[in-house]
Parts: C-alpha cells; structure tokens; sequence
C-alpha cells in the first residue's frame, strides 16, 4: 500500500492534524474536490463516474456543462481539466453504474464512484455486497477490487428519512468492504487519497453538516492510514467515542463538561472498518468510562459494535456501564424540530456523562 | 454458414463435447458425493457459450451465471481445476473457496461464475468500459452471458442502457432456455421475443437458434465485429434449451413437457454438427471419435486429480478476505 505519510498520524498526538506543516484553512468540500484532482494527476487510472458530477450536457455540442459540478459541487471543475471519460456522467441506475465500476475495478481501473446521497447504498447494495465485497474471496484471492465510493449522509439539513441515513454499520458488516467517516477537511483528504490508492473497496461517507466546515489542511499530499482511529482531546475521567459528525459532537460535548470540572478525552473513530480497537482500548483503560455517540439508529449499529469490544475486552477496567447516545430507533423525520430532536447532540452527551460520574 | 475452417471446426466440436460430459461427469460425481454443494448443468446449451466464444480472445472478458460450466469450458478454463474447485479443493480454480457457483480465471478473461441472478452483467459493461477507457475495443470486448429469467432484473436492462448510451463493447447474449428455474419465460417475461427488447435500448436485437452452432456462430461474429468497430452493443436472444433440472437434484419432468424436451434433443447440437460436418465432408467419423476419446480420457483425469486433490487448509478461511487488513484473524476469533 502506498501509504507514506506526510508526517506520523500519532493517535498520541492531541494538537490534530497539519501540525507543523505547510497548510491552509479551507471548506471540507474544498478539500475534497482537491484531493479528487490529486488523484485523478496522481494515476491515470483513477476516473470518477456518478449523477451529475459535471452535470448537464450542451445539446448542440454534445459537451459537459458543468453546470452542477456534482452533487454539493464535489467534483466542480474537473470534468474541465479531466474530460468526460474521467468525469464520466452516469444515468440515474445506481446498480447499474456501481456495478459497471466494479467491472472496470476487476479489468485493472481504479473507479470512484459518486452515489450522492448515502440512503442510494441500498440501491446498490447487491453489486456491493455480493461483487465488490466477495469477488477476491470467492474467487480465492485471484483478484481485487480497487474501488472508491462516497455519499452524503446525515440529519440536520431537511432532507428527511429517504436523503438523512446514517447507516453505517449495513457497510461495516460486510466482510470485504473498508468503511472510512472523515469528521474535518484534514480526515478527509487523508482518508479520500487513502481510499483511492487502496485496493480493496473502500465507502467514504460525508456527513452533510461536515460540508462547509473548515479545518487546516496541509499543503502536500497525504494519506491516512485506513483502521486506525486519533485523539482529539486527552483528557482522564471519560472517554468520548465520535465517528463522522459525532465527533465534532464529542468535541463540544468535552468542552461544556470542562466547566464542570469533568476532564474528558475524545476519540475520532475515522475508520468504522477495520476499525480501531487499540484505541478505544487504551483509552476505556485508562478514563475506566465511555460514552459512543453515533447518529445511526441504534440496533445493531456501531455503537453496539463498539460497545460489545469494550465490554468483552475492557470489561476488569469499567467503572461504569458502557453508554450509547444515538439516534432513536426511527425514520428521520422532516420537521426541523423532530429533526433536531433525532440527532445525539452535545448536551444528551454531557447529561449522559453527568449521570454516569454521579454514580 | 460461414466458411470455417478445419481448426475452428475442431474447436467448436471439442469444446461442445468437452462441455457435454464435463456436465455429466460433475453430475454423476455430485450424485457420488462428491461435490460438496449445488451445481446446475448446463448439458444441452453448448452451442451458446461454443459459438460465442469461437470468437474472443484472451483479451476480451466474460460475465456468466450459476449455470456457468459451460462458459469457463469455452473460456478456455481448465476442467480439472474446475472438477477440483466443484470438489472444494485446494487445486480448485478458486482454491475450493468458490464452488461451481463462483469460478473465476481472471488469467483467461472470465470475470466469474455468477448466483445472483443478472448481477455479472454490469460486470461485462465494466470490462468494457475499461476497454474503452484504454482505447482498445477493438481487442477487448465484454460479453454477458445471462438466461431468460435475468431479463427480467432491473440491473440487467440498466447494463443495456448504460452501454448503449457509452457506446461500449458489449454482447449481452441471452442464453433462453425457457425456464427461469421452474417458471416458464412464457410467463414471467412478457414478450416472446426478448431480442425486442433491444429496440428499447436502440441497439440490434437478434434472434438465433441456439441449439445449433453454425447460427450461434454466425450471429456471435457480426455482433462482435460490431464491438471491436467501436459501434456499441448487441442483444442475442439465443434460444437453447437444458436437458436437466435446474439444480443437480431438480426433477423437470414436473414442470416441462415430455414432448418439449424430445423435440429439442432432436436438434441437440453435438448430433447435428456430426451429421453436418461428415454429410458436407468437413470431418470424418473418425476424427469425432478421437476427439470423443481425448474428452473422455480428460474427463477421467480431472475426476482423479480433483479426488487426488488435498482439502484448503483451515488458515484459507482468513485469507483473501482483503488485499490489506491490519487484523490477520479479521477480529473473529
């Protein structure tokens, strides 16, 4: 795997990323359409296929518009620079397109694949699970699948049940398939090149709410290492477990319960498969508490994934039962006040927490 | 007919035999016990995968079904890997992991034996793609093979769209043997004419009698010249027909007529290529039977060497789950 990094991507390491490092302030999205044009510079290999992602064609010359520029103008400008064979447009027929991207993948491209919202996984899902995922097994390692997919997931923009899922653990279930959350501009340029350059398939899933945010990113190309999980916070009396948007959750959550005296550390999970159990590990060993915050509905989730590590691995060492804060077990509903109440926010967190130290 | 010559017609009668008693010798083993799951023979419809793969390369690609032998057999795969791999062995073309349901030679350009019903077809569009990509359809071209029942998959008729507006290499052949497990196409499809719906897509459609060879051939060839020049897909409906059930245990004289099935074997492809080849003088008698006796002593060699074969070791169980992982066990155990 080419996995050189920029600099170590030290799970110890609580400054975060870009540290010491060339770098600039710049939008989640910002950062994600530049990795895609460093890859698509990197390896000639590399194409992107997906709704819209230049979006529009002009009927007299048959030319790409770019009018759209994907979905959340992910891949604006490229189809400029790359052409439409590496900006390829697809028809709306998601298991068509995705399974056609695995056949390239098998026949020696390396396809990334724009799904756009994260709820069309299930359109998909057999090319998934039983191509993608299977085909290096099942044929007896003869052959790998070196495919890239991303989506948007998430609640909190309007978008209602069929456009908000968060169904992470449907992915990370399958044997075969990586599943990577970045939760900053820096963990999704890392992961995104990491992604690309892997050659098993691997799902990256953006939150919508991480979208427009901003974050130091550095100027070099880097991956992060796929599986492995970092600190955002240390800190000795709990440990806060965020994946994607929850982590920035958990952030806010540790620091309103640092005016209550309660010093907690923060897990940014990064990769739900494989994922990090070295560091939930170590970290549940040393602040003896947890708390997952997960905006998947809960059953069977990754926060139950999570939780069932700690209780078999770290049980000796819990002073306290280990808690999840999810989403409830329903649809995401539209109206914006239903909507909010659906999200683990980081007041549910720190009222979690007080509970649990109040033992 | 198109004028072949005496190596292509050597070809096409050595493959359909190969493929004839390859499906019998795995069934007789699978009644034996021998092979460690399902299989669903493909005895009957050798003309289809024979004809079709007459005219690809190593280069080009092919997506197949659970009803695949006959596929990798014209592929070019090697039948004692294939008995080996319906046996679970370790020798297996997927080192027993796969079963006759999922044989690959990616060496050979054979994307997969395929259970789910339509799901390699997007497979081949993909080959295709690549071809394309790179340049080179003219040397590299997908070809689907899939049976009546999968044309009624909604992923199967997204693979046509998709090509056709790409333009890409692809011959989706339809091997219609009337029966998608014991449903008759009469019912669940509803056109007689599946070739028609080719015109949907705005690509040709055809129909070909695809129990007889030299129309599978004839067909196969306009439609693959068609890729390699660049001018998109092509949709065969084939029609054939399977002398067994659907699976090893299937009996389907409960939902096929007697009649029905007699009328096809009158046109089985083997007698009426031997019946062609010696009245036009193309080959003798004794030419077919050597060829009969080399099948029949490979057939005899791939049993041994599959029996011969160890087990996978149990360590096979983690292997090839992912090209890199950072847990060995993957955390199972």
């Amino acid at each position: 795997m080419t996995t050189t990094e920029q600099r170590p991507q030290s799970k110890t390491d609580p400054l975060g990323p870009g540290y010491k490092v060339a770098g600039q302030e710049m939008r989640y999205r910002d950062a994600f359409n530049k990795t895609l044009r460093d890859e698509l510079n990197h390896d000639p290999d590399v194409f992107i296929m997906g709704e819209d992602i230049s979006g529009g064609f002009d009927k007299d010359t048959k030319e790409p518009l770019d009018a759209w520029g994907g979905p959340f103008a992910a891949t604006k400008g490229l189809v400029q620079d790359f052409g439409p064979e590496r900006i390829r447009d697809a028809p709306i027929s998601e298991a068509g397109f995705v399974g056609a991207a695995i056949g390239a993948a098998l026949t020696g491209l390396r396809p990334v694949v724009d799904l756009m919202y994260f709820d069309f996984v299930t359109v998909a899902y057999d090319q998934l699970l039983s191509n993608a995922a299977k085909s290096r097994y099942m044929f007896g390692g003869q052959t790998k699948v070196p495919i890239t997919l991303f989506a948007r997931s998430g609640a909190g923009t309007g978008h209602a049940a069929q456009h908000s899922e968060s169904f992470y653990s449907m992915l990370a279930h399958i044997p075969g398939l990586k599943v990577v959350v970045p939760s900053d501009p820096y963990s999704c340029r890392g992961l995104l090149s990491a992604a690309i350059r892997d050659d098993d398939p691997v799902f990256l899933v953006n939150d919508k709410k991480l979208i427009n945010l901003t974050g130091f990113v550095p100027d070099e190309s880097y991956v992060i290492e796929l599986g492995k999980g970092r600190y955002l916070k240390r800190g000795k009396d709990v440990t806060l477990v965020g994946m994607s948007y929850t982590s920035i959750v958990c952030k806010e959550a540790a620091d309103k319960l640092a005016g209550q005296g309660i010093d907690a550390e923060v897990i940014d999970m990064m990769s739900l498969s494989p994922f990090d159990e070295d560091i939930l590990l170590e970290s549940v060993m040393k602040t003896n508490r947890v708390v997952i915050v997960d905006e998947d509905t809960p059953r069977a989730s990754m926060a139950s994934e999570f939780a069932a590590v700690i209780a078999d691995k770290a049980f000796d060492y819990l002073d306290a039962p280990v808690k999840r804060v999810t989403a409830p077990h329903t649809p995401v509903p539209y109206n914006r006040g239903l909507e909010n109440a659906f999200m683990p926010k980081p007041d549910d967190v720190v009222a979690t927490v007080l509970k649990m130290m109040a033992r | 007919m198109t004028e072949l010559t005496h190596e292509k017609l050597t070809w096409l009668y050595t493959t359909m035999y190969r493929i004839r008693r390859f499906e019998e010798t795995m069934l007789e083993q699978t009644f034996k016990g021998n092979a460690m799951g399902v299989t669903h023979p493909s005895d009957g419809q050798e003309a289809v995968p024979t004809g079709i793969c007459a005219h690809l390369t190593v280069k080009d690609w092919i997506g197949s079904t659970h009803r695949g032998h006959g596929h990798c057999i014209a592929k070019g795969l090697e039948t004692r890997r294939m008995m080996a791999e319906i046996m679970g062995r370790a020798t297996g073309q997927c080192k027993g992991k796969g079963g006759s349901m999922h044989i690959a030679d990616f060496s050979k350009g054979m994307l997969g034996t395929n259970a789910i019903v339509g799901a390699s077809v997007p497979l081949a569009v993909g080959a295709a793609l690549t071809a394309k990509y790179r340049g080179k359809e003219s040397e590299s071209i997908g070809v689907s093979f899939f049976g009546d029942g999968a044309t009624s998959q909604g992923v199967v008729h997204e693979s046509m769209n998709l090509a056709a507006i790409w333009k890409l290499p692809v011959i989706f052949a339809c091997e219609n043997n009337g029966y998608a497990e014991a449903t008759p196409a009469w019912y669940a499809v509803s056109t007689d004419d599946i070739s028609s719906r080719a015109e949907g897509y705005g690509i040709p459609g055809v129909q070909v009698d695809g129990m007889d060879v030299f129309a599978v051939y004839d067909a196969a060839g306009q439609a693959v010249a068609r890729a390699r020049r660049g001018e998109g897909p092509t949709l065969l409906d084939l029609k054939t027909y399977r002398y067994h059930g659907h699976f090893h245990a299937d009996d389907p004289t409960k939902y096929r007529k007697a009649e029905e099935e007699a009328a096809y074997k009158a046109r089985d492809c083997l007698k009426s290529f031997e019946e062609r080849v010696t009245a036009q003088k193309l080959m003798t008698g004794d030419e077919l039977s050597k060829i009969r006796d080399s099948i029949e002593a490979e057939m005899v060699d791939a049993v041994q060497f599959a029996l011969d074969s160890p087990m996978p070791d149990e360590a096979e169980l983690y292997s090839d789950v992912y090209v890199s992982y950072s847990n060995p066990l993957l955390g199972l155990r």
